[in-house]
């Protein structure tokens, strides 16, 4: 009988995952039909003035925040790898793996991360709330589709933006490397950006970028859906917002995961 | 005029029998039919909250919903509008089958009637006079300042002509349902549907509102489906009056008849009397046996 019953919840959590990434990519594919395909055919602009309101909170609003993460991390990083690399006598690789470690990894991965709490629990909350307050069926019964007017503005700031905040972000966190290695391994300003330029391929760059603009995406996507999910009053936009963070983190590093072997087995 | 649960699903022919008289006394003609709702069925989660329902509304008819909470009116509103699509049966809105037509189609349609929301649902984040406005620089090919032109007029029919530039969270309740009121008429509407009209509003404001509806309806030849529980409002607006109770239309017919009801559930629900056929307390289990166990 347990046994049935372990069974018979990993069936289910299966089938709700099924659900689940069926639902975000639809929403995707009608995202992206109301981008291209819908606004040529007539059926209904891009809503151009929200989705410039909707990228300043992913870039100009977020870029404190986000700066100050991946700066801190970036020292963290240089001081933890010139631990090792002092014992073994080659401290100026602090500049070479900072590098490429932001720029590969951490500088997309971090921005992601940090977004998702800043901007999609805000998505989250905010689409929620307009479903809680009936704001979704006007715009519905008012023949507004709320993925044309809310869904789209939102996705399309997100994956705009997200290749540059992130591209920025990621100078700042190897600014902070060298700001460790200068100040405390005694590293020289030329020989840090020698070293870093040297590490660095335009391959790094590409996945650096393609991983940003998927994780601008995925933030967007699943705070949107989240978002439109709500049910029930106040409860309901809170458990969305918890599902949008914890959802968006899981499905980021997942992605990360797909990239990261993609551009180490075939690139 | 009353008729009982039963009665409403089972009997159809009885139904269309009294629309028939109805039709004759109006002398309006079957293409008058701007809302048919047939056989409609409405599960959640298993759970049957219209059960089987069949309705018609003429033009320019306004036609009252009654019933307690719980009773399934909202759910026959949000059925009615599109939202909620039926397990069972059709509506049929200005001639179009709702559930049976395309988004396009769908989307053709609503654009022909208005709904007051119960909370007013403003968009949060434009200011009054963008609400209205938003339905006709999307669903018209209009100059701004004619827009802007028909935005004050919009509002000054709800006497909100000087809070265009506002936003919503910096007008009252009763303000804001006024807007929603504005907005359900930028697009001039053939059916206007009102989710409780007066929820939550002073009598004055109620008063306005009921007046827009009438006039609406007299001067406009506005369809109007209203639900509601004011019996004040209810009688003073009304063509027609339903009464759901469980999930079926259990009374249909002029106010009048409803005044003047001796069906016990009308009785009970029109004067709000505690005791009766309506239960207050619903539970599964008797209270007794409940305390025992």
């Amino acid at each position: 009988m347990p046994m049935s019953k372990a069974l018979g919840g990993v069936g289910a959590w299966i089938l709700g995952l099924t659900e689940y990434t069926g639902g975000l990519t639809r929403l995707f594919f009608e995202s992206l039909w109301w981008m291209t395909v819908g606004p040529l055919k007539g059926k209904g602009k891009i809503r151009v003035v929200e989705t410039i309101h909707q990228s300043h909170r992913v870039s100009i609003r977020s870029f404190w925040i986000v700066s100050m993460v991946i700066f801190f991390v970036g020292m963290i990083l240089a001081f933890q790898m010139a631990y090792v690399l002092q014992q073994l006598g080659v401290v100026s690789y602090v500049a070479n793996i900072t590098g490429v470690a932001m720029v590969r990894e951490m500088g997309p991965l971090l921005v992601g991360v940090v977004m998702t709490g800043f901007t999609g629990a805000a998505i989250a909350a905010e689409i929620g709330t307009m479903v809680v307050s009936e704001e979704v069926m006007a715009l519905r019964t008012s023949a507004l589709n709320p993925i044309r007017f809310l869904v789209v503005p939102r996705v399309l700031a997100s994956m705009l933006l997200m290749p540059f905040v992130t591209l920025i972000a990621t100078y700042i966190g190897i600014f902070g490397g060298f700001c460790v290695a200068y100040l405390f391994l005694g590293m020289e300003t030329e020989k840090f950006i020698d070293r870093t330029i040297d590490a660095l391929t335009f391959k790094d760059l590409v996945a650096c970028l393609l991983k940003a603009e998927a994780f601008g995406a995925l933030v967007a996507l699943i705070a949107c859906y989240e978002g439109l999910s709500v049910t029930g009053g106040a409860e309901g936009v809170g458990r969305a917002t918890t599902n949008s963070v914890v959802r968006s983190i899981v499905a980021i590093i997942l992605c990360d995961l797909v990239f990261t072997a993609i551009f180490f087995f075939l690139l | 005029m009353s008729e009982s649960p039963k009665d409403s699903t089972t009997e159809p022919e009885a139904e269309s029998g009294r629309d028939t008289e109805t039709e004759s006394e109006n002398g309006s003609r079957p293409d008058d039919v701007v809302i048919a709702v047939e056989g409609v069925q409405v599960d959640f989660d298993g759970r049957a909250v219209l059960k089987g329902v069949n309705l018609e509304v003429r033009r320019g008819e306004t036609l009252v919903i009654l019933g307690g909470s719980g009773s399934g009116k909202s759910t026959l509103l949000r059925t009615l509008v599109g939202v909620n699509t039926p397990t069972e049966g059709k509506v049929r809105l200005l001639g179009k089958d709702m559930y049976g037509s395309t988004e396009e189609e769908r989307n053709a349609l609503r654009k022909r009637f208005g709904i007051l929301f119960q909370s007013g649902a403003l968009y949060n984040s434009m200011t009054v006079g963008e609400n209205i406005a938003l339905l006709l620089r999307e669903h018209t090919e209009l100059d701004e300042d004619i827009i802007a032109l028909m935005v004050k007029m919009k509002l000054e029919l709800v006497g909100l002509r000087d809070f265009e530039d506002l936003m919503p969270s910096q007008i009252s309740g009763g303000m804001k349902k006024r807007v929603g009121l504005a907005r359900a008429l930028a697009l001039d509407p053939e059916v206007m549907f009102y989710d409780e009209p007066g929820a939550g509003l002073d009598p004055i404001t109620m008063g306005v509102i009921d007046k827009l509806i009438n006039d609406l309806s007299k001067k406009l030849s506005v369809t109007s489906v209203v639900v509601t529980h004011e019996m004040g409002s209810a009688f003073h607006i009304a063509d027609r009056m339903v009464m759901l109770y469980d999930g079926r239309i259990v009374a249909n017919g002029p106010p009048s008849e409803f005044r003047d009801a001796e069906d016990p559930l009308v009785r009970q629900f029109v004067n709000g009397e505690p005791d009766g056929p309506i239960p207050l307390r619903r539970f599964k289990v008797d209270y007794e046996e409940d305390l025992l166990a």
